[in-house]
């Protein structure tokens, strides 16, 4: 019951245009990719799907990171960190998948461990033969550490930007961690070469399909839960934390809590987005963890618009989609395109490309009222157009109309 | 435990607090009590430690030493800002602090007293009683047309307000207000003055404020601090006759 509580209202149109065209592509894009045959011009290559599906994974994260940035004004330069850690959990299942079938043949050990000598299955292996357990890890283990980060961090009051800096730290030291070999997790190589996932081999074009649309689904599914969250009175108490969070202190509300809440529930989506990417990619290595990947998921909920449900989607899609583009047409200027990006962003759109189209919208709404007042004479009285022309148009979404204060 | 017996009639009592800020006494052996339902005007000049009062009332602040209690039993130097506030003490800020991305209906709704746990404000719909809170207390603070603007949109006089109306909402024994009028209009102080009179008939308040005009307005008693200490206690033309604090304020 509390469930269907939680699930009823707060998509407003646009939202719900999102899933539409979200749940459109999980169904869609596996049919041109394997139904229509290849000559056609409708035809949607296997490469491409894989990367459409790479790019919603991103588009996930992008999410959690604004759930917790935009909306509660943590700027977690750290967010790389759960999606990797997802990202492991779904690789130690896809290791264990492979069985017998590794270059050394080794029934249960993974190549690199009977490469390293290693004679048995370290205890944190155990389980992940199973896929119930794995997926449980890959939210457990990032909803654990942020909520142990969390807890430590928020109530010891660590705000602004020495919380980011910590946030960079963490993912640091899980990345020089994740490097040595005796962690073992494959150690500089990470974990690769995977064969299937649930049974089904992981090189057919059906299964890339259909984990596009596994993909597209749980994005669906995490902006509803965003949309919720973020409408309900819980949401309302993380923006009044982001504004003014010694007035919601006085108030009698624990802050600390409000963040660890929402830090947590964004490290589990970011593990989910993690464990999408994974299979889709075919590897896992430490380089997730590098703190550079983690500032570019700031970089694409920036472009798009923090704050906002639709922006840090379309921000991770269209940022990765150039990025794609630029590293194939002219690699060498890809990161001062991104840099460049990132400071004209800042300076000329504070609100992302979503502000840019909300006041454009406005902008025309308001151009079209002016310039028709008159024009169903019959339908008003002679003193309505005046009073609607003189009606200033809603400039934004409620959220929208200030500025989302940086954190302090 | 509490002294007893004095304090039946007491909602608030100071006494010999200290505070140092790395060698700087910002209350020096600060002594004071407030009578349940009494509005009390604390006055004196930059530095004599008013808003460091308020912080140790709310917890922000720990005293180096000294007592102080609240509505008899309760020892606030034992509790943080959160637990004082839920044990009824609201403070608005010197500056307005209010919601600025949310609508003043809201930023009562969020104010209203209740249960603070956060995790169940994820599943939390409005009770039936709060829409009739809310009407009461944007009636009092006058914002009633303004229900669904947003806070930011506000003036400078309606932010403050605003805040006092968050407090309200809290229910809370005693109201800590600190500069009330600081940068408004005539009108807006001479309203504020109406406000803060209403709210006395119902609560116990301290209103620390440098506008003196404004004070005489409020006609209650009066508390001069200087240096982290109280200098004179007493009605307005009292303590503004009292050469000491003639001189604080206008001497050296």
């Amino acid at each position: 019951m509390m469930t269907k509580r939680f699930f009823e209202g707060g998509l407003d149109r646009r939202i719900q245009l999102l899933l539409v065209v979200l749940v459109a592509a999980a169904v869609v894009v596996p049919v041109l990719n394997l139904a229509v045959p290849p000559t056609s011009s409708f035809h949607i290559p296997t490469h491409a799907v894989a990367l459409m599906g790479k790019y919603l994974c991103y588009a996930m994260l992008a999410l959690s990171l604004d759930l917790v940035w935009g909306y509660c004004g943590i700027l977690s330069l750290g967010h790389g960190a759960f999606f990797a850690l997802g990202g492991y959990a779904m690789g130690m299942y896809l290791m264990r998948q492979i069985g017998p079938r590794g270059v050394y043949g080794h029934p249960v050990l993974p190549d690199f461990m009977v490469f390293l000598n290693w004679k048995e299955l370290p205890w944190y292996w155990y389980g992940f033969d199973q896929f119930w357990f794995a997926a449980l890890m890959v939210m457990v283990a990032p909803g654990l550490l942020a909520f142990a980060f969390g807890w430590l961090a928020f109530r010891s009051r660590v705000t602004g930007v020495y919380l980011s800096i910590i946030t960079q730290a963490m993912t640091y030291a899980l990345l020089l961690a994740f490097f040595r070999n005796d962690m073992g997790f494959g150690g500089n190589n990470g974990l690769t070469d995977f064969k299937d996932i649930l049974g089904f081999s992981l090189q057919a074009p059906a299964t890339r399909a259909a984990l596009f649309s596994a993909t597209a689904l749980v994005l669906a599914l995490a902006v509803i839960v965003t949309a919720r969250l973020v409408s309900s009175k819980y949401g309302k108490l993380m923006v009044a934390v982001r504004d003014a969070e010694s007035r919601t202190r006085f108030l009698g509300w624990r802050p600390e809590n409000i963040k660890l809440i929402a830090f947590t529930i964004s490290a589990v989506m970011a593990g989910i987005a993690g464990a999408l990417y994974v299979p889709q990619v075919g590897i896992i290595n430490p380089s997730e963890f590098a703190p550079a990947n983690s500032i570019e998921i700031v970089i694409w909920t920036a472009v798009g618009g923090r704050g906002t449900i639709m922006g840090p989607v379309i921000g991770a899609i269209a940022v990765n989609w150039a990025k794609s583009w630029f590293t194939a047409a002219l690699p060498e200027v890809w990161l001062f395109a991104l840099g460049a990006l990132f400071v004209a962003v800042t300076l000329f759109l504070p609100k992302g490309l979503v502000g840019v189209w909300e006041q454009w919208s406005a902008a025309r709404k308001a151009r079209t009222k002016r310039a028709s007042p008159t024009v169903p004479p019959e339908k008003t009285t002679a003193t309505e157009p005046a009073a609607s022309a003189a009606r200033p148009a809603p400039v934004a979404a409620p959220l929208m109309g200030v500025e989302p204060k940086p954190a302090e | 435990m509490a002294p007893a017996e004095p304090l039946t009639n007491t909602i608030l009592y100071l006494d010999g607090v200290s505070v140092s800020f790395d060698g700087f006494r910002a209350i020096n052996n600060l002594s004071l009590t407030l009578d349940k339902g009494e509005m009390r005007a604390i006055i004196g000049p930059n530095g004599a430690g008013k808003t460091t009062m308020m912080d140790l009332i709310t917890g922000k602040t720990r005293p180096d030493k000294g007592e102080i209690y609240f509505d008899g039993a309760h020892d606030l130097t034992r509790y943080d800002e959160a637990e004082i506030a839920n044990l009824g003490i609201g403070r608005k800020f010197q500056k307005p602090t209010v919601f600025e991305c949310h609508t003043v209906e809201d930023n009562i709704a969020l104010s209203l007293k209740g249960p603070r746990g956060a995790f169940r404000t994820i599943f939390d719909r409005r009770s039936a009683s709060e829409p009739s809170r809310i009407d009461e207390i944007l009636a009092i603070i006058r914002l009633t047309d303004r229900r669904d603007e947003l806070a930011a949109n506000l003036s400078h006089g309606q932010k403050q307000w605003l805040e006092i109306g968050m407090l309200l909402a809290q229910e809370p024994k005693l109201l800590l207000i600190d500069e009330p009028v600081a940068g408004m209009t005539d009108a807006e102080t001479e309203e504020t003055a109406r406000l803060l009179r209403d709210i006395a008939t119902r609560h116990s308040v301290i209103v620390v404020e440098h506008d003196m005009h404004f004070v005489r307005e409020l006609g209650v008693k009066v508390t001069c601090l200087h240096e982290g200490s109280v200098l004179a206690e007493g009605s307005i033309d009292h303590v503004s006759q009292d050469p000491r604090v003639i001189e604080v304020y206008l001497g050296r």
